[in-house]
């Protein structure tokens, strides 16, 4: 299985351990990715602003990827999301497709709609096949509780995105469990992490991080895990900052999936990067049981 | 005397535009808002810098720079292998053609005891060196006029750079042609070099140096005897033969003459020789005395950069020190369009019709900034929003091939120029503030943040409601041509449950709502009903909107509740006077000439 790999602009520059540990991860498990350096940003932080230049920037990569003949695989679920939210207008809306075209043109693109495009998530839980990863894992944790964070523009609005049940999900959780942890059910599970006004009113942003920890930690989480940079940034960078700020509050700290599943593989840990996070995640390796 | 003068006054002219160069590598500062350092300190710095970088293990880093990045280029090869090519060819052409032939008296003969122009491997390297930066220049040209490569902007910098290149090797070519006909160069040469004045001799030397060095005479023509070439033979064996290899070596020039041959005479009598002299010399004078103000300087100021950029570290180097390289690097700059190659806002420039969101372009404005020169406010508006509308992915800095710290260049300009705009910058309030928000050591709201506060207050109060009453008057019920899109009619089917008013995990962080978010979300849906989008507008939910769809997820109506959001936020920033054009329309107005 081939997928032009969609890095968004975060995970480059401030979550390369994703990059690195999913990267691993896919090759092991016989998923072939392709760099396509011709990929520019989806397009998200464009949507409050200018509804087409967030359009044109995703089509321009929809058509590349269409022109290559491959399917996307993103990492981040804004990408994700933008993604798919751009697939979907240009798919309702033909003015709208025609317009965007025309501007195509000057990059010698077209977008027909002919590429599919995953999240990280979805090719490891239906490509892959939690069968295949159990027997890729060596080693289960055991006794450990995640709070899964499924992060918002995977999930919602589901009609466009179709990843899981909006209101239900099972994906991630499913994906946590075969790795042996516990995924736990928390009452902020499914809300936003609070990274989209990190930078815009960071209080509010903070306050909304903080009601997630307080739910994951009362729920009796030992970590949080993400599979998103926006998210990942914010349960890790922000909380460190919280931390600081607010002092002596407890820390939940944040493991990226591929890095969790990693441990499991007896991925080596320079790869899987932990020690990149800010928020230290090592002990995690301590609740660890060979098979 | 003339070649002289012109020397001296050219160098003079280099080394007092170095100076200048210098005193505004340590004198300006790209932004108001870095430290003040006094030239003197920031002089001390770098001193001190450099021996703390030479006398360490960093030496080894430098080192390598100086290979991998300056001799071998391996940054532009990682990019593209035509350009790698390209720029190998006009460079080691350059250089060598440099030190062998443009300082020969200096370096080459000095170095070689038995150096001469025309002697081989010199005679014949030359014109190598030469094909080589002709042949770098012509791939130049193709690609910038035939292959077109994406958003490499050719401007009069760029023209003059390939010109003065093509117009130095060109004439030195020709030069080299004309010599090898002229009759006059060959008297000259016979008067210093060869052993005989008897006019026989000459006569004979004169006929062998037609038939074999490609000499054109008016008093000897061939077929000439054997005895004749045989004597010519002899006598150029004696004189000539050392200093000078068969014209043919030189193949370049060769070739010149070849094509010259025709017009011999003539040429001969305007004086080719001369003219095309003075050309070349005059064309190699100027480019020296005109590198320091032309995109040629970075031939000093990129190997600088790079070598800097293998030592420096922007948390360990001194501050003064980072000031000095941010300012010389808008000189290391070659505006070679990599890193609007690889943007990824790219797509944006296009349909914002801002050039300046392309890293390279932005980079020629903050050179005019620094410098002190006055932007007009258009020009500081489209320059600020180039700065912002950036997704901070650092491409640009990874692949520039001067390896400028591009990214540390915005952020330390974007404050500047956001601080210094009253009525704000409505791109704050995006995403694109993420990066800006993880920096920030403590936390910043709308009330905290000036910047921010202003871009905030700009946008709501637009929407205010005037004296006259509501700004915009929106068709109640479905929409078609109305305020918002047809895709966001879905609002008309709210029936008032407040699901999405209930979900929202904003409304819930807060005991009184509506005193902090304006309207609630069934609120906006409502008055959107009501035809109140001036009302909708100016709600501070819109701007404390996660934008986690949950209302969108929860509406029993498919009230596409949160991309209604989204809409009303591009409307609100782009003000009541440019709607409703919601979907028509790019932003025409931002277009730069």
């Amino acid at each position: 299985m081939k997928f032009a790999i969609f890095l968004g602009c975060n995970i480059p520059a401030r979550v390369k351990q994703y990059e690195s540990s999913s990267r691993e991860l896919l090759s092991r498990l016989g998923i072939e990715l392709v760099d396509c350096r011709e990929f520019t940003c989806c397009g998200y932080p464009l949507r409050n602003v200018d509804y087409k230049a967030f359009l044109l920037s995703a089509a321009g990569n929809l058509a590349f990827a269409e022109r290559k003949g491959l399917d996307i695989l993103a990492l981040c679920k804004c990408c994700f999301g933008s993604l798919k939210e751009a697939q979907h207008r240009l798919r309702e809306n033909e003015k709208l497709r025609h317009e965007i075209n025309e501007l195509l043109k000057e990059s010698g693109l077209t977008y027909e709609g002919g590429s599919q495009v995953k999240h990280l998530l979805s090719v490891l839980h239906q490509d892959v096949g939690l069968n295949a990863l159990k027997s890729a894992c060596t080693e289960r944790f055991k006794n450990l509780k995640i709070a899964t964070h499924y992060g918002c523009h995977a999930l919602r609005p589901s009609r466009v995105t179709t990843f899981d049940n909006p209101v239900a999900p099972i994906i991630f959780d499913e994906l946590v469990a075969a790795t042996g942890a516990a995924s736990l059910k928390w009452h902020e599970k499914l809300n936003c992490c609070g990274a989209p006004l990190m930078g815009i009113n960071d209080r509010l942003s903070m306050d909304l991080t903080q009601k997630k920890l307080d739910s994951g930690l009362q729920a009796g989480a030992d970590y949080l895990c993400t599979a998103c940079p926006w998210c990942q940034l914010q349960f890790d960078q922000v909380q460190k900052r919280m931390i600081s700020l607010n002092g002596g509050k407890k820390p939940l700290p944040s493991i990226l999936y591929p890095q969790l599943l990693g441990l499991c593989m007896g991925l080596d840990l320079e790869t899987l990067g932990l020690n990149q996070n800010q928020l230290e995640i090592n002990n995690i390796g301590s609740f660890l049981t060979e098979e | 005397m003339f070649f002289n003068v012109l020397l001296y006054g050219s160098l003079l002219v280099f080394f007092v535009g170095l100076a200048y160069k210098l005193i505004t590598w340590f004198s300006l500062q790209i932004a108001a808002s870095q430290k003040d350092f006094k030239t003197g300190q920031r002089v001390v710095q770098c001193i001190k810098g450099i021996l703390g970088a030479v006398f360490s293990t960093r030496i080894l880093s430098l080192l390598k720079a100086f290979v991998a990045d300056i001799l071998v280029q391996r940054r532009i090869l990682k990019e593209d292998s035509l350009r790698w090519a390209m720029h190998m060819l006009i460079f080691w052409g350059f250089m060598l053609l440099l030190l062998m032939h443009g300082l020969e008296k200096w370096i080459s003969e000095p170095l070689f005891s038995g150096y001469a122009s025309t002697a081989n491997p010199f005679f014949f390297l030359r014109d190598i060196f030469a094909l080589m930066v002709l042949a770098g220049v012509g791939l130049a040209l193709y690609r910038r006029f035939v292959l077109k490569v994406p958003r490499l902007r050719t401007k009069a910098a760029d023209h003059y750079a390939i010109w003065i290149l093509a117009v130095i090797m060109f004439s030195g070519i020709l030069l080299e042609g004309a010599k090898i006909l002229s009759h006059r160069e060959f008297m000259r040469m016979v008067q210093d070099y060869a052993d005989t004045d008897d006019p026989d001799e000459v006569k004979a030397l004169e006929s062998y140096w037609v038939e074999a060095m490609g000499l054109s005479s008016q008093r000897v023509h061939p077929p000439f005897s054997p005895e004749t070439l045989k004597k010519g033979m002899e006598i150029h064996e004696m004189s000539c033969q050392s200093c000078h290899a068969s014209s043919a070596w030189a193949f370049t020039g060769y070739a010149a003459s070849a094509i010259m041959r025709p017009l011999a005479k003539k040429l001969e009598q305007a004086g080719t020789v001369d003219i095309l002299w003075t050309i070349h010399i005059l064309a190699c004078f100027l480019g020296l005395a005109y590198l320091p103000f032309s995109k040629m300087f970075h031939i000093i100021a990129s190997p600088i950069s790079l070598l800097v950029n293998s030592v420096m570290d922007q948390e360990k180097s001194h501050p003064a020190n980072l000031v000095t390289r941010q300012v010389m690097e808008l000189d290391a700059c070659t505006r070679c369009g990599t890193c609007s190659l690889r943007c990824s806002a790219a797509p944006a420039s296009q349909s914002r019709g801002n050039t300046l969101i392309l890293p390279s372009e932005k980079l020629q404005f903050l050179r005019k900034i620094t410098a002190g020169k006055k932007l007009s406010e258009m020009e500081l508006k489209v320059l600020r929003e180039g700065v912002y509308l950036c997704t901070s992915c650092e491409r640009c800095t990874v692949v520039c091939p001067s390896g400028i710290n591009l990214k540390a260049l915005w952020s330390n300009v974007r404050e500047d120029l956001i601080e210094r705009e009253p009525q704000g910058e409505a791109l704050m309030l995006s995403t694109f503030s993420f990066a800006r928000g993880l920096d920030r050591s403590g936390p910043g709201d709308v009330q905290e943040d000036k910047p921010l506060k202003d871009a905030w207050r700009t946008v709501i109060e637009k929407w205010q409601p005037t004296e006259q009453g509501s700004v915009v008057t929106l068709p109640a019920g479905p929409v078609s041509e109305g305020i918002l899109s047809r895709d966001s009619g879905t609002f008309a089917s709210c029936f008032g449950c407040q699901n999405c008013t209930t979900v929202c995990p904003v409304v819930g962080m807060y005991e009184d709502p509506e005193s902090k978010l304006g309207l609630l979300p069934h609120q906006i849906m409502a008055s959107l009903s009501m035809g109140l989008g001036d009302l909708a507008c100016s709600a501070g939910m819109l701007w404390s909107c996660v934008t986690c769809y949950q209302c969108q997820e929860h509406c029993p109506q498919m009230v596409e509740v949160a991309d209604i959001l989204f809409e009303l936020k591009n409307i609100a920033i782009r003000g009541p006077e440019r709607s409703p054009s919601s979907f028509s329309g790019m932003n025409q107005s931002d277009r730069l000439t």
